[in-house]
Order: structure tokens, then sequence, then C-alpha cells
């Protein structure tokens, strides 16, 4: 299916056909993640960093089965707490990848995983201070929001709900101010738990969906990754499109004359 | 001498460099990023980086993630 007369979705210069991004955790192996990711289509992917095993270095590694060359890598700084571990772990992701595009995530307790959004602020400076590409995941708040565009962060990054929830947009009134107020992209990360969640987001105007446990966890995740591809191309054509006026009551749509 | 590689004690040879220890621990240097004493330790340098006594290095690499 293409995309007629829509641009490109353009984040830090790199322009991206798909409006889907997808994390690359929680997959029964890399080899299903990657199926998964072909399905959905996406060119982007958040990945994470840790530390090697030692003690058996020839374990499975990510890069062996989706190649960092054909989609863009993502680092995220998923498990950071604090500005500090946000910004010595995207270093690290800088130098083992070699750019300078990354998702800015610190957060705050595990039982919600809400970014704390003042550690976030501060994080976001340092990073573009050091000259990294920021996008950032952040609280579908529009004042935080507008300060984290204002500090030059490269993509806005609401969550719709949280972490890994599957619960669907919870306040769509703010992530479409969001998207009103916004000159950079807006994507919305975390929450999304099916089709029709995706869709609403790019509905509301979103640039993009990012989300990761919605495929990973779905009973059949290449069929799920599919599903998503298609929800969120159908999501932007219709806000393209421009829904048709809600009525409050029944409007017939075969002619009333002629009757026989 | 010793080091502590990701958290585990490490014993290299007098005069080892971050390239030599990524060849004795069997890691590809391309697929990698190290840390030494907090600074991150350029691809470009690690022939040049020689190791010591207490050394805290990390070496991370991509793994999957949301």
């Amino acid at each position: 299916m293409s995309q007629i007369d829509d641009n490109p979705l353009l984040v830090a210069g790199r322009e991206l056909k798909s409006r889907l991004i997808i994390g690359t955790g929680k997959y029964a192996d890399y080899e299903q993640n990657a199926r998964a990711l072909e399905a959905s289509g996406a060119e982007m992917i958040t990945v994470a960093l840790r530390r090697v095993n030692l003690s058996d270095p020839s374990q499975p590694r990510l890069v062996d089965s989706i190649d960092p060359d054909k989609y863009i890598f993502l680092p995220n700084t998923a498990g950071c707490f604090t500005g500090e571990d946000a910004v010595r772990t995207l270093r690290l992701a800088r130098e083992a990848g070699g750019w300078s595009l990354v998702k800015l995530e610190v957060l705050s307790d595990p039982k919600h995983l809400y970014p704390d959004m003042e550690e976030t602020m501060r994080a976001a400076k340092m990073l573009i201070d050091e000259g990294f590409d920021v996008m950032v995941y952040c609280s579908d708040d529009p004042v935080f929001a507008k300060k984290l565009e204002e500090l030059g962060c490269c993509a806005i990054m609401p969550l719709g709900a949280p972490i890994g929830s599957g619960l669907g947009l919870q306040n769509k009134v703010n992530i479409r101010l969001i998207v009103e107020q916004s000159s950079v992209p807006v994507i919305v990360d975390a929450g999304v738990g099916t089709a029709s969640d995706a869709a609403i987001a790019m509905e509301l105007g979103c640039d993009g969906v990012l989300m990761n446990t919605a495929i990973a966890e779905a009973k059949d995740p290449i069929r799920m990754a599919r599903a998503m591809k298609h929800a969120v191309i159908a999501g932007r054509e219709a806000y393209l499109a421009g829904r048709m006026p809600k009525k409050r009551y029944a409007d017939p749509s075969s002619p009333l004359s002629g009757l026989i | 001498m010793q080091i502590t590689v990701n958290g585990e004690t490490v014993d290299i040879a007098d005069g080892a460099t971050l390239t030599s220890l990524i060849e004795q621990l069997g890691l590809n240097p391309k697929k990698v990023a190290v840390e030494r004493n907090l600074e991150i330790a350029p691809k470009s340098l690690y022939a040049e980086i020689a190791l010591a006594e207490g050394d805290r290095i990390e070496i991370v690499q991509f793994v999957g993630g949301g």
C-alpha cells in the first residue's frame, strides 16, 4: 500500500517512509523479532545497551539478526533513573553505533515507569549540549512537551499509557494539544495495546507511533506487526483525509426522492 | 595484573591494551563499546590504550529494548 500525497516523517534530517517505530524487547528470540520487524515495515527500531556476557560471548546478538546498516537503530536509556545515567549510557551507545540520534527516557517509579520530567529536562539539555539528536519520551503534559521542544529535542514522544500496559491512549485531549503546539514530530511512545490504539494516535495527528509490547506479546507477533503497519497507515490517511463532522441524529445515505 | 570488566575480576598480562583485552575475551571490537574508568574509549584508540592495575572497564553492546 502506498501513502499518496504525504510527506515522509522527518526526524533530525532522517526521512522515514514508515511512521511506525518498533521496539526490540520481549520477543521470543531475535529471529522472531527480525520477522516482526519485516512485517511491520518499520525502518527505525529502539535498542537498549547492556553489558556483554563475558562468560558466553557466543550468545545470539541482536545485530546478527537485525542489520544496523538496513535499519535505523535508536538507542534508548531504559533503566536509567538519573540524568547522569542516561548521558553515560548514550555516550556509550554513540560509540557503539557511531550515530547521535537517541531516545532519552529517564524513568521514576518502577510501578508506573512514568518519566521523571525534571531529570528528563536536565538530561536532554546535557545531551543536546554534547551534540546528540534527542527524541524524548515524556509525560503527556503539554507544558513539559513545549519546554523539551524549546530545549532542542528533535521529537516529542508522550506516553499514551504506562510502558508495557497496552491500555491505549488515556488522554487524547493532551496528546492533541501537544500535536497542535509542536513544530517537531510528535510520536506516541508507550501504551498502545492493539491496532485501533495506533490508528487513534495517528487520527489525532501524531506523526508516528512507537510500540514494543503490543507486538512482542501478541499471540502472533508477526501478524500483529502487520496489523500495526496497516493501522498506522489507516490512521494517518484518515487524519489527512479529514473526518466527517459528528452529528447527533441520523442522516440517510440513500436519496429520499424517487421512492416507490 | 587484575582489572574489573563488567563487574568481574579479570587477569590480564602486563602491558595489555584494550585491543588485547577484547581479543582475550573473544569479542568482536566492531560490535561493542568500551568505557574505561567512566571515560569513553574511542574505537580508534583501542590499540593505544594501555590498561593499568585496578582499571574498571565496561564493555557493552546493543540488545533488544523498547
